[in-house]
């Protein structure tokens, strides 16, 4: 019996030294909780000279290569190195997170969705830009305040994105009716001249995206804000409990209830609202432009190439509002070459490298100026109306938690629009949830 | 086999008396080189599954400060909270969400582990009998369960959107993906498509080792295929079912990528616990994932002894191994006699 106490001693002792030594090696700590240099101090000085990694969503139009081939033919000693992110928001967000969180010098300049700004910055994840680093005033300015946390711009915008209204020109036509609806009773109106037209058969009114998705915080905002609404108010604080919101929110919940909306629309993200479009089953759609070209593209796919039109979405009491989509640069605090970084965000987002990636990419550009162009026009023919959408646009709600505020946002306004819940309960609940988010 | 009949009463098989001298063969040297040898081994399991164990216990007693300071800046500070994560489990919003998950967790893992065994099952008297064409089927059925899981939840989604097969082959307008029961039916249906041919395989390898003369002998006796049904093959497939199922329960307790591509994220009426898990760290709320992994880590665990223990699983065949020792004790006291 004693030898084999002793046998089981050795196993433990050896074991033990060996995770211990084992332990050390990796370097597993707790969490450290050491002060960290102030952004601010960081801020003043953006010093360092040498390679950088720019790390982004995929690109694959190959605009964003080029760019950074230009830039690195131009500095050779310091090279800029694109690294690729999955397609998944939420998996680059996890990812560029993670690296900063263990202050990861690997990701130099970030590609940040705008909705993630205020996370980032008030994590201290990204750098305050000097004032001077980008032409604010020649952009459009709600891409600029996407990327601007507590009065200082975090992020220079790189592209940018928000809601077109489709319409059904032919039917408009064929029931009499000269312009697109502005507002929502105009919508209804409309629809009901269109509706009853026999070549009409069959089909719904509008649809938006209300799938339980980030897509169902972007419709609801819009719904909020054209009331003239807000989630939150200039300080942060959560404005859902208002008779505003819930003329927003009533919106969307009577739509459904009216049957203005097709019923199997509260599964609908971009893609099936898409095909319900394209497949002439409906007469207004809210989605992003991404899907003008499959729209009208005349191969015979599409069943309403030629047969539609584009304007801004409707309001309450004139033109909607949209969110703003889109994505600004940003710089790691953790990067050694934080000089490079701030040259080569100014270079990437400079209106001239915008002007030339508008050749590849389809990507809306953040520069006022660029949208007029007849050559660029002729070849995106909705950047006209995108632009006058993008003037009126407002930023998804500019909170640190986000991803737990649209978390609550889905929530109710899901349970509002299929009927769980009614609007006053849903918003109240929603103001709860947000206070508590926000606080 | 050839010891059938126990030994005679009265006569005392003397196993203490073999115990101390194999005892005595093994050398204090001896010992030391075993634990030697075995120590590697017991470093990699400390590390791949004792320390991220602990250091998940670890964070759930903490909890990051979310409170912004007078600029707006997040304190980068985490505080020890004790139990408290696992307190708010039951009480309010957040336990509004966990008793949910906790609840649908248990109900796929009930329902779909049932609706498995009994199609795997079937699938596996199927396959048991010759037909031309058998390797072919057995080849084909493995299909499903080689498909990536998040595949197949794609796969679904299509199946189930509105306008989707599933709808227009029933003439229905049934919402598989929205909130409500149709969503959960959608996940079981997947879920079962997908891991009845894994029962049945295992079952199926199970009968393969049913020696023939049995069944001619219980067709020699009048024995109608649910008698040999009844009292042959389940009886003795019953071990190897046993573990089929347990593996499957395991699985079904820690069910993520089917709900969350088939369904989506943040549904409640198909969140499970790991996705709950994941949503708290998505959201950098890791004091609270780590405790719902942890409780989920004690529900799967307490299933599995559960399992083991009291329905007998035999899972690593501890049982063949006692049984075998068991045989040699008696015929060494046979032979001691």
């Amino acid at each position: 019996m004693r030898q084999r106490r002793r046998t089981w001693q050795t196993l433990l002792a050896t074991t033990a030294s060996l995770t211990v030594a084992a332990v050390a090696l990796t370097g597993c700590g707790g969490t450290s909780t050491e002060a960290q240099s102030t952004p601010k101090a960081a801020a003043a000085s953006f010093e360092g000279k040498g390679p950088i990694n720019y790390v982004s969503n995929r690109d694959a139009s190959g605009a964003a290569n080029k760019t950074i081939e230009e830039w690195n033919a131009a500095h050779p000693e310091e090279k800029v190195t694109f690294i690729e992110l999955p397609d998944s928001a939420d998996q680059q967000r996890q990812q560029l997170i993670q690296n900063a969180q263990i202050k990861s010098d690997t990701f130099s300049v970030l590609n940040l969705d705008v909705v993630w700004t205020s996370e980032f910055a008030a994590n201290k994840w990204i750098l305050p830009l000097p004032a001077d680093a980008v032409p604010t005033d020649k952009m459009i300015p709600a891409t600029v305040n996407a990327a601007t946390y507590r009065d200082s711009l975090v992020g220079a915008p790189y592209y940018t994105d928000g809601a077109l209204f489709y319409f059904r020109s032919d039917l408009l036509k064929a029931a009499g009716i000269a312009a697109p609806p502005k507002t929502w009773d105009e919508m209804k109106t409309a629809c009901d001249a269109i509706l009853a037209l026999p070549e009409a058969t069959g089909m719904s009114c509008y649809t938006g995206q209300f799938d339980k998705n980030e897509a169902l915080t972007v419709n609801f905002s819009e719904a909020v804000a054209s009331a003239g609404g807000s989630i939150v108010d200039a300080d942060g604080k959560p404005t859902v409990d208002t008779p505003e919101a819930k003329e927003g929110l009533n919106l969307l919940v009577d739509g459904f209830k009216e049957g203005m909306f097709p019923s199997d629309a509260i599964t609908y993200l971009e893609e099936q609202g898409r095909r319900a479009f394209q497949e002439g089953k409906l007469v207004f759609m809210r989605n992003w432009p991404f899907l003008h070209a499959s729209l009208s593209a005349t191969d015979g796919s599409s069943q309403v190439a030629g047969k539609f039109d584009i304007t801004s979405i409707p309001g309450t009491d004139g033109p909607g509002v949209s969110t703003l989509g889109g994505r600004s640069l940003a710089i790691s605090p953790f990067t050694p070459n934080k000089a490079t970084a701030l040259e080569f965000v100014k270079f990437f987002t400079s209106e001239e490298q915008a002007q030339k990636r508008l050749a590849l990419s389809s990507r809306a550009p953040v520069y006022a100026s660029l949208f007029e162009d007849p050559a660029v026009v002729a070849k995106r023919p909705f950047f006209p109306t995108l632009l006058t959408s993008l003037n009126n646009a407002q930023p998804r709600p500019k909170v640190v938690q986000y991803g737990a505020t649209t978390k609550a946002i889905q929530e109710e306004a899901y349970a509002a629009i299929t009927g769980a819940k009614d609007t006053d309960t849903a918003l109240k609940d929603m103001q709860a949830k947000l206070t508590e988010l926000t606080k | 086999m050839t010891t059938t009949t126990a030994p005679p009463a009265g006569v005392q098989p003397a196993p203490d008396s073999a115990k101390p001298r194999k005892r005595a063969k093994r050398t204090a040297g001896e010992g030391r080189m075993a634990a030697l040898l075995l120590s590697p081994t017991i470093l990699v399991l400390a590390l791949v599954i004792l320390y991220p164990l602990l250091a998940a216990v670890h964070q759930s007693l903490y909890r990051a400060e979310t409170g912004l300071d007078a600029d707006g800046f997040v304190a980068d500070v985490e505080s020890f909270v004790g139990l408290a994560n696992y307190a708010d489990m039951f009480v309010g919003e957040s336990g509004r969400r966990f008793l949910n998950a906790l609840g649908n967790t248990t109900f796929f893992t009930l329902t779909t582990v049932f609706l498995e065994t009994v199609l795997g099952l079937c699938l596996a008297l199927a396959m048991n009998r010759a037909f031309r064409g058998r390797s072919f089927l057995r080849a084909s059925i493995l299909v499903p369960w080689a498909v990536p899981t998040a595949v197949s939840g794609l796969l679904w989604r299509w199946i189930f959107q509105s306008d989707g097969i599933a709808n227009t082959l029933m003439g229905s307008e049934i919402l598989w993906t929205a909130e409500g029961n149709a969503s959960r039916a959608a996940v079981i249906i997947a879920e079962v498509w997908k891991t009845a041919p894994f029962i049945g395989l295992l079952v199926l390898a199970g009968m393969q080792v049913i020696p023939g003369e049995v069944y001619e002998a219980a067709k020699i006796d009048g024995a109608g295929w649910w008698r040999q049904l009844g009292s042959i093959t389940l009886p003795l497939v019953k071990p190897t079912l046993l573990v089929a199922v347990l593996f499957r329960m395991l699985d079904a307790l820690r069910m993520f990528d089917l709900p969350f591509v088939l369904i989506g994220p943040g549904k409640e009426s198909v969140e499970t616990l790991s996705m709950l898990a994941w949503d708290e760290s998505n959201q950098l709320r890791y004091g609270s994932a780590s405790a719902f992994a942890v409780v989920l880590f004690l529900y799967v665990a307490v299933v599995a002894i559960v399992f083991v223990k009291v329905l007998g699983a035999d899972v690593t065949g501890a049982k063949e191994l006692k049984l075998i020792s068991k045989k040699n004790r008696q015929k060494k006291a046979e032979a001691t006699r």
